[in-house]
């Protein structure tokens, strides 16, 4: 039987692939990066839904117990945050510099005739 | 067949006007040379210095990075149907008399991106430099699998198709790696000529850093994992 926090985390990380997988077919993520981001929201799937998995990690890590709900629940939120984050700024920094790009390209027209033909 | 010089520049108004002056009047096989500098939004008088000799120059309204003025560069010379693009720095490390060598390749038809690189013979260069460029070249193989004895040369040169089908997307010093996954992934053919850089205290101040290496590293990381 599910808890409520593992179908919540597990509906918000369908979500968080679902993103990825639009985002790549949409162009603007690259086929290694959906792999990784892919990798790494289902790993936290199987994580939520077998809890016991992590116990046995954090076993053989030496931690000696699973890291509790709250902690899981605030790292997978800050990745997918840090994801979308990272995403919109490099989107942002790419246009800015297409704009500043094409600005240019239009402006110089009058130093053509200055063009050096050497 | 028409040449374009695109030099990136940003702060270089002690260095630029000599740099666009000594680019050579005459080479032999090119009917037209053109100047392009791309001025990345300096806060000095670089556009200013490099408008008096003659070159073209395109201003970036703000800085936007070594990838940027070579987006712009690029963009100009499919504007203009060029046929080579050479690509300089404004810093004056490069000899402009190794124009002729560097496009040799792609004049002959053997190569459509051709880099100058500095290390295939005996380096005077600062030791961290020479770290700096090896731990970058493993970086381009390992990332892009282009095997390259200088992958951060700014001294290159583009045939017609390479200039048509170079994508490039970072806006940093990355770019100089990212030109080599753009090779691999047009199967461009490369190859690599030996030019003499001539290293100043003011070029060297200027070049790369260890500090601004491990920013470029983990840009190349991000940017295969975007």
């Amino acid at each position: 039987m599910m808890s409520i926090t593992q179908i919540s985390l597990t509906v918000f990380l369908l979500f968080a692939v679902s993103r990825v997988f639009l985002r790549f077919r949409g162009g603007s993520l690259s086929l290694l990066g959906f792999v990784f981001w892919t990798i790494l929201f289902n790993s936290a799937i199987i994580a939520v839904l077998f809890p016991v998995l992590t116990s046995q990690v954090a076993v053989i890590l030496g931690i000696g117990r699973g890291a509790d709900a709250i902690l899981y629940t605030s790292v997978v939120i800050l990745f997918y945050l840090v994801f979308r984050l990272y995403v919109y700024i490099k989107d942002i920094r790419l246009e800015i510099t297409e704009l500043v790009s094409k600005l240019a390209l239009k402006r110089p027209k009058k130093h053509d005739r200055k063009t050096s033909k050497h | 067949m028409r040449l374009l010089i695109g030099i990136p520049a940003y702060n270089e108004e002690i260095t630029i006007g000599k740099v666009v002056t000594s680019i050579p009047k005459k080479i032999k096989g090119i009917t037209r040379i053109d100047t392009v500098v791309v001025d990345d939004g300096s806060s000095d008088h670089t556009y200013q210095k490099a408008s008096k000799v003659g070159a073209t120059v395109l201003q970036h309204l703000i800085n936007r990075g070594l990838g940027g003025a070579l987006k712009t560069i690029f963009a100009y010379a499919r504007e203009c149907n060029c046929d080579v693009l050479v690509t300089l720095d404004a810093d004056g490390q490069h000899d402009s008399g190794d124009i002729p060598k560097v496009i040799a390749p792609i004049f002959y038809s053997h190569a459509d991106v051709v880099i100058g690189t500095r290390w295939l013979t005996k380096s005077t260069a600062p030791l961290a430099r020479k770290i700096i460029n090896k731990l970058a070249n493993v970086v381009t193989y390992v990332f892009f699998g282009v095997g390259t004895s200088d992958s951060q040369s700014g001294f290159r040169a583009f045939s017609k198709r390479a200039i048509g089908n170079l994508k490039l997307n970072a806006d940093g010093m990355e770019v100089s790696s990212e030109v080599f996954k753009e090779i691999k992934r047009n199967q461009l053919r490369y190859k690599e000529v030996t030019i003499i850089p001539v290293y100043t205290q003011y070029s060297q101040a200027k070049g790369q850093r260890i500090s601004n290496s491990i920013n470029v590293f983990f840009q190349l990381l991000l940017r295969l994992l975007q």
